[in-house]
């Protein structure tokens, strides 16, 4: 018998699951070594630049190329009417709708992409744009979504009039595109006239953009010999590239090569196709050269999906006691020009109707409306699921509006209403299936963790001296891992994941996902669930994505899914690989396969001291000695098509203090307890907590996509959109409990994406409970300085004489 | 435009290039010289994902001309490991988990290592104030708050021995 010693050595060898192992694809950033998209460079590469509107809403009157052409080493001016022999003018977009791909005759945002210039160099390319001569009629722009819908609005999608659908169900005006709605709206409206109390507050989710470091761009290669198009590109999802692209250009799939290298953060901005990529694509086809095309921050934030632009208001039906008996929610979605949002085609909100949030709540409703506004297209999941931050920031604003009109306090109304514990799997009213939980253990915990009654106390007493301090909580739930193919597909495609591990002869092995990591380690911990699976240490496993010609085909990585559904799929993949294993051991130990035990790294004949074979020793025997009419070799690939999405929860609890003269906040301390079922990797899941907390208080107290009243866009460079600073940004204190998921094989649900979706409500809450005692309900994002003066002022709270 | 000829140190060897007067630094070092460790990632000298050590000073790389280079002394992150052994701030980020996606990580790197030299025993606050103007998306700058500092333990116990 091995002793416990021997036991945890073998284990800790491994650096598998639970093991906060240093990260496999450092050495290579550290050393200057990352290979990201504008990195790659390619003999006779061209440059591609865009000509963009300068105007919200316009017709293009015409478009003068001639000075831009005579300039030396300019080779082309690309318009509309150019790619329209290709019927490459306009592109399909992911929901339905479809987006002018180069502006067709007219253009409908501030930016839009009206030429590209194709040069030898990328100044040669700017200076090309700066020659194209664009002659435009401006039209009245649209800026404000209430007023979408408006009689007299001005028609923005001229290419729709008349038709009274867009892709995602029946529209009634010109500028609507879809009204989705779920739930039972007769029972919510009749408890409602009935209920004790109710609470009614709109509540908005500002336009923001994700604002990765490295902006999007690709570098398109088209081999006229072989008929073969390779593009390097920034896309979370290569595989889903692959088929647009063939799909748009007529070319096999098994003739276009798709490579997503190192990404260098993506948030949700990464996941759509855009005009830059087409453009390039069709110039490098039609050129025969490779193309570059990589935006500038001004683009980046001018074009590339935004995020939110929500327009909700919420409604809480209640007893006395502040146990909700109904939610009632409408939505105004603002979509921009064109309907690229990117969701699982069938769902035009997203999850939105996970709005229920971590509350028993019998019945509800929910509406969300899209419209077309003059503002750039989009609608990501910016560090989120799809909609889930808005379904949380609505929830947990209005539990904390209802106790605030009863009186109760708000961590005492969140135990009032929680799922509890044993009722779980928990159908909510909204139709979906939490897996598992356990919220007011976690609550509690936090509670007790930063003495919340004495954070009270303090708080009652600075009120009474004037002062401004706030307490937020947070007790969200996250539903992530698109997702079971019955309900989610985009373009058809099912959203499952997948891998393939291969073990060489000498036992180390490569393993290749359908996702594609941009920070969250997947060389590491797809590594490890393997080493734990087979047996084998991480640090021989190697991991491989984002290359099309070589990963199984997959979905990619956004909405928290890599670990729900691909980290599954590797669990799975690792399990065949152990069962053909077990029955090569068993021939080489002349047993049957049913008298052996599995053991951290080998097979162990039952009762027989040192009747082992260790995993590597059967690797190596998978090439030499199989049992008769078995295949040889050590492979295998599974496609994990999920049985139920994972349902992530955390309690979170932010302790802020205003400056009632300034308008400054400063955050005294932020407790984040999640809970992401099992914990592959504790250092990288602690590290990608820090990372979105610290999205979350980006979003919540500074950023802001915002236009003046004629379209024009007001934050698109660093000056003007709000990435914190290590100054700003508070410390994070993290903690966990572990509620496994029961349908997924480890047992994991995902967990980057949970800090930004419950943190963002926990600072607005506590900026909002700041000011709760004198009687204000909802104050909107940002809090920035000024706008939290403003409401001071507005209060009349800076007395000084 | 008539190309100039500059001439300058770069990661201890000297490099000689010709560029247009306009050529910005980072992209002489990436395009002309293939040195694509430091990126680009706003153009405006917010985000500092391009700054290199330029005479002994972090510079944004994106708002410096190549023609200034002439001359001069330039250090990116390809030049820290000496002899195949990582410079401490390279081993601190690996340690204490101080990157994510790896962009920011370069200009990070070489701005913390010029800060330790000005700042060899920096607070907590020292470095969030000192690396304030390189910004990352991934990590909440906590991990590169212990990473600076780490390099900094080291970088003392190696100078004091």
């Amino acid at each position: 018998m091995a002793t416990t010693a021997e036991y945890l050595e073998r284990e800790q060898k491994l650096e598998g699951i639970g093991c906060a192992r240093k990260r496999k694809e450092d050495p290579r950033f550290i050393q200057g070594k990352g290979h990201y998209v504008d990195d790659v460079h390619l003999p006779g590469m061209l440059f591609g630049a865009v000509v963009r509107s300068p105007h919200a809403h316009a017709r293009i009157k015409s478009i003068n190329k001639e000075k831009a052409l005579a300039l030396p080493g300019v080779r082309a001016v690309l318009t509309a009417e150019d790619l329209k022999p290709l019927k490459l003018h306009w592109m399909p977009t992911l929901a339905g709708d479809v987006q002018a791909v180069l502006a067709d005759e007219k253009v409908c945002f501030q930016y839009q992409e009206v030429a590209m210039v194709i040069a030898d160099d990328r100044y040669l390319a700017a200076d090309g744009v700066d020659l194209v001569e664009v002659e435009y009629e401006p039209l009245p722009a649209l800026v404000d979504p209430h007023h979408a819908m408006d009689a007299d609005a001005p028609v923005i999608r001229e290419d729709l009039v008349g038709k009274d659908e867009a892709g995602q169900g029946k529209r009634v005006h010109d500028n609507h595109i879809f009204r989705w709605e779920v739930g039972d709206k007769a029972a919510t409206d009749r408890i409602f006239a009935t209920a004790d109390v109710t609470v009614k507050q709109a509540v908005l989710n500002p336009r923001v953009h994700p604002c990765p470091l490295e902006t999007c761009g690709c570098v398109a290669s088209f081999d006229k010999v072989r008929g073969e198009l390779t593009v390097y590109i920034t896309s979370q999802a290569p595989h889903v590239v692959r088929t647009v692209v063939s799909l748009l250009s007529g070319l096999p799939e098994s003739k276009i090569r798709i490579i997503s290298p190192d990404i260098g953060g993506g948030f949700g901005n990464k996941v759509g196709i855009y005009p830059g990529y087409v453009g390039a694509i069709v110039a490098s086809i039609v050129f025969g050269r490779p193309v570059k095309w990589i935006e500038s921050r001004i683009e980046n934030l001018s074009t590339t999906a935004f995020a939110r632009d929500y327009h909700m208001v919420g409604e809480l039906a209640a007893d006395k006691n502040g146990r909700i008996k109904a939610l009632r929610v409408n939505v105004l979605a603002d979509h921009g020009a064109f309907n690229a949002h990117a969701q699982p085609t069938k769902w035009p909100a997203g999850f939105f109707s996970i709005c229920t949030g971590s509350y028993d709540i019998p019945v509800a409703y929910a509406r969300v409306d899209g419209v077309y506004t003059n503002k750039a297209p989009g609608g990501v999941a910016y560090r989120c699921s799809f909609r889930v931050t808005e379904a949380v920031h609505l929830i947990e604003r209005m539990i904390d509006i209802l106790a605030q009109k009863l009186g109760i306090d708000k961590a005492e109304i969140r135990f009032r209403n929680f799922i509890k514990p044993e009722q779980f799997p928990y159908h909510s009213a909204l139709g979906w299936d939490y897996d598992s939980g356990d919220y007011p253990t976690a609550l509690k915990k936090v509670l007790e963790a930063v003495n919340y009654p004495a954070l009270r106390e303090e708080q009652a007493e600075k009120r009474t001296r004037g002062e401004l301090m706030g307490i937020g909580i947070c007790t969200f739930t996250e539903i992530v891992g698109a997702g079971p193919s019955k309900n989610c597909d985009i373009l058809g495609v099912g959203m499952f994941d997948s891998c393939e591990i291969r073990v060489h002869p000498t036992g180390s092995a490569i393993a290749r996902i359908g996702t594609i990591t941009q920070g969250q380690g997947h060389q590491t911990t797809y590594a490890q669930i393997i080493a734990t699976e087979l047996g084998l240490p991480s640090e021989v496993i190697q991991v491989e994505e984002g290359d099309t010609n070589t990963a199984p085909y997959g979905l990619g990585t956004y909405g928290s899914r890599s670990t729900p559904v691909g980290g599954a799929a590797t669990a799975n993949a690792a399990r065949k690989l152990r069962d053909k294993a077990r029955k090569i051991a068993a021939h080489l130990l002349e047993v049957s396969a049913d008298d052996l035990d599995w053991e951290i790294d080998r097979f162990k004949v039952k009762g027989v001291p040192g009747q082992e074979k260790t995993m590597k020793e059967i690797a190596w025997a998978a090439y030499n000695n199989v049992p008769p009419g078995m295949e040889m070799g050590l492979e295998a690939v599974e496609y994990y098509d999920p049985p139920n999405f994972t349902y992530p929860f955390g309690a979170y609890l932010c302790v802020l203090d205003i400056d009632r003269y300034t308008g400054e906040t400063k955050v005294r301390r932020f407790y984040a307890l999640d809970d992401c079922g099992t914990r592959i990797n504790p250092m990288i899941i602690e590290g990608q907590i820090h990372g979105g907390l610290t999205e979350a208080y980006a979003v919540a107290m500074g950023q802001l996509i915002a236009f003046d009243a004629g379209g024009n866009l007001l934050s698109n460079s660093l000056m003007d959109y709000f990435l914190p600073t290590a100054v700003e940004t508070p410390k994070w204190e993290t903690d966990f409990t572990v509620t496994p998921s029961p349908h997924h094989p480890l047992g994991a649900k995902g967990v980057a994406e949970s800090p930004h979706v419950g943190g963002i409500p926990c600072f607005t809450n506590a900026v909002n409970d700041a000011f709760a005692h004198l009687g204000v309900t909802q104050i909107d994002m940002p809090h920035t300085a000024f706008n939290v003066w403003k409401t001071i002022h507005e209060l009349g709270l800076d007395n000084r004489a | 435009m008539a190309k100039q000829h500059i001439v300058f140190s770069l990661n201890g060897g000297v490099v000689e290039i010709l560029v247009e007067p306009r050529t910005l630094l980072i992209h002489a070092l990436r395009e002309t010289l293939g040195q694509t460790g430091s990126h680009i990632g706003c153009e405006t000298s917010h985000c500092g994902a391009c700054t290199v050590d330029f005479n002994g000073k972090s510079v944004k790389s994106c708002t410096v001309l190549a023609v200034q280079a002439d001359g001069g002394e330039v250090l990116t992150v390809e030049g820290l490991a000496h002899n195949g052994a990582l410079h401490p701030v390279q081993e601190g980020f690996m340690q204490e988990h101080g990157l994510q996606c790896g962009f920011c990580t370069p200009g990070m790197l070489i701005r913390a290592y010029r800060f330790l030299q000005e700042n060899p025993s920096p607070t907590d606050e020292d470095i969030r104030m000192g690396m304030s103007g390189n910004l990352c998306r991934c990590t909440g700058y906590q991990n590169i708050v212990k990473a600076v500092q780490y390099a900094a333990n080291k970088l003392r116990a190696t100078q004091g021995a």
